[in-house]
């Protein structure tokens, strides 16, 4: 271990768990990631391009990204409604709707799949309402932004949570004892203190939806063109052995995905610095 | 991260009138807030054991009594039972090098423990299938050697234990961060050896962020579906996981043992909700006593 690079310590183990840490995290992640560029690296680049660009390609970017985008901004606006009843108000049953939030994290995707569309689909509770409004949810793109919109909902709620329990009442009362109606005081005092966490939950919840599979293929109907994302495009290409095509995909969503990685924790740092959290 | 519901806050703007807002607001919010909950979150929990039990307690029961079901539920737990110790110790592990010691390049390492979260399921699978599969760098050494990762129970462990990856790690770096080095050092200072700090210094004071991260662990690995679906080949009472199950039965419209196996895996993900609550709870309350 060269020891120049730490800060001299009495505690023991750096050495040991540094090097484990180091050599498990290449061992599971870091050498099986790289292998996927390096397998890109084989195909030619006119290859590549065709692969990732072929209509039917493009197609799952536009529903991947864009029922992605659409289910964050929900959690975004219904994320901070949850957050501030939780934290504000007091309601019988809040402190078990407080743990089911986090249900989609706990709850397995193929699990939640199933239900989402038992209950969305024409027969189901949810769908035979909206039916006669000409609304159909299973088996349409609607139903891809229904699924990403339950996997990413605790996101927005658990970032915004704690900074809403840590804001100070005190600016709020300065706020309305110089005139501000409730309004302006959410404006101009409470929504400025939460925008950090409020980008981060919704950019946590987009990535997290952009990668989604199992929650997804059951409700979306899976129609070439229509209702098939990215990834189920990826597990298609592999089954027809087409390893070339799967792994050029692979490569655009995972330099995406690093992207997003990349503005989170650019957001959290920011968060952090400004807010001492 | 814990979150400790400061319940406190809601005595202090409640008596606080000039901040408040007028009753049919709040209750307006209220209702909207649980309206939205209701729709994704009550309704299609409700769905998963009204519809296991749309044919009676027979039958519900009968899914279980499969062979393809228990060799599911089985494997689904030895997937857990290895990747769960293998992320704990590497979780504690990183979180002791990041979280007590200053070094060079400590905030890359963080960033690339949190990958796999930012990774596709399907595309962790994918990794495995380019280096194991037949096409991949060892593939036709193991081929060769008549030893089978891929489509096999060891592919599926090594997906589990990469998409349930950072979970502890990023329960303990926070918490041990927070926590400072004093007590460890003190008990150097006063003679201790190396394993001695640990197991009466260090692991009694992050305790419950361990649990809280095994138990995230462990609902993560019984439900991974994506990545486990690319490098199982799904053969029936071989490579199934109980999520795998779910989706065949599902796929031949055998809806009421599907949503039977689908109302276990509810079952285990309700029970975690309730053991992550108790021990935000106990860790809340060694915060006040500490205090």
């Amino acid at each position: 271990m060269n020891l120049t690079l730490k800060k001299p310590s009495v505690l023991p183990g750096f050495g040991p768990t540094l090097g484990y840490t180091i050599f498990y995290l290449s061992l599971i992640v870091l050498i099986p990631l790289s292998a996927t560029f390096l397998k890109s690296t084989l195909f030619t680049w006119d290859q590549f391009w065709s692969a990732v660009t072929a209509p039917r390609v493009l197609a799952s970017y536009r529903l991947s990204f864009g029922a992605a985008l659409i289910g964050a901004l929900i959690n975004a606006f219904f994320g901070l409604l949850v957050a501030w009843v939780l934290v504000r108000y007091r309601f019988p049953g809040k402190r078990l709707i407080d743990a089911l939030v986090d249900l989609p994290f706990a709850l397995p995707t193929a699990v939640a799949g199933i239900a989402l569309t038992a209950v969305y689909s024409t027969h189901g509770w949810i769908g035979s309402v909206i039916e006669p409004w000409g609304i159909k949810v299973a088996f349409t793109p609607l139903g891809v932004i229904v699924a990403l919109t339950f996997i990413g909902l605790p996101f927005v709620v658990r970032t915004v949570q704690p900074v809403l329990e840590d804001l100070e009442a005190e600016a709020e009362e300065a706020a309305a004892s110089l005139g501000a109606s409730r309004l302006q005081t959410f404006w101009k005092v409470i929504l400025p203190a939460l925008w950090p966490a409020l980008l981060t939950g919704f950019s946590l919840a987009f990535a997290r939806a952009i990668g989604e599979y199992g929650s997804v293929i059951f409700i979306a109907g899976n129609m070439p063109m229509v209702s098939e994302i990215t990834p189920l495009l990826i597990i298609t290409k592999l089954e027809q052995y087409d390893y070339a095509g799967a792994t050029s995909i692979a490569v655009v969503m995972l330099v995406v995905s690093f992207l997003l990685l990349l503005i989170i924790n650019g957001l959290q740092w920011w968060s952090s610095h400004r807010y001492g959290r | 991260m814990i979150t400790i519901t400061a319940s406190h806050y809601n005595t202090k703007v409640a008596h606080s009138r000039a901040i408040a807002e007028p009753a049919w607001i709040r209750w307006l919010l209220i209702a909207s807030a649980l309206g939205f909950l209701g729709l994704f979150l009550f309704v299609p929990l409700a769905a998963v054991f009204t519809e296991a039990l749309r044919k009676g307690i027979a039958v519900y029961l009968a899914a279980f009594k499969e062979p393809d079901a228990l060799s599911a539920i089985w494997l689904t737990f030895t997937a857990a039972a290895i990747a769960v110790p293998l992320n704990l110790v590497f979780g504690v592990s990183a979180a002791w090098a990041i979280a007590k010691f200053d070094f060079k390049g400590k905030s890359v390492l963080i960033t690339l423990i949190d990958l796999p979260f930012a990774v596709s399921p399907v595309i962790a699978g994918l990794v495995y299938v380019l280096i194991f599969g037949l096409q991949g760098w060892f593939g036709g050494w193991l081929s060769s050697h008549d030893y089978k990762v891929l489509f096999a129970v060891p592919g599926i462990v090594l997906a589990t234990v990469f998409v349930t990856f950072p979970f502890v790690a990023r329960e303990l770096i926070p918490l041990m961060q927070a926590q400072g080095k004093e007590e460890e050092e003190a008990a150097i200072v006063l003679g201790a050896s190396g394993w001695q700090m640990f197991w009466r210094v260090t692991l009694p004071n992050i305790k419950w962020g361990l649990l809280y991260g095994v138990i995230l662990t462990n609902a993560r690995a019984m439900g991974e579906f994506g990545a486990v679906s690319v490098v199982s080949g799904h053969i029936r009472g071989m490579t199934n996981t109980l999520p795998l199950h779910v989706e065949i039965l599902y796929n031949e419209y055998n809806y009421v043992a599907a949503f039977a196996c689908a109302s276990l895996l509810a079952f285990l993900a309700l029970v975690t909700l309730a053991l992550k609550s108790l021990v935000e709870w106990q860790a809340a309350r060694a915060v006040t006593t500490n205090e």
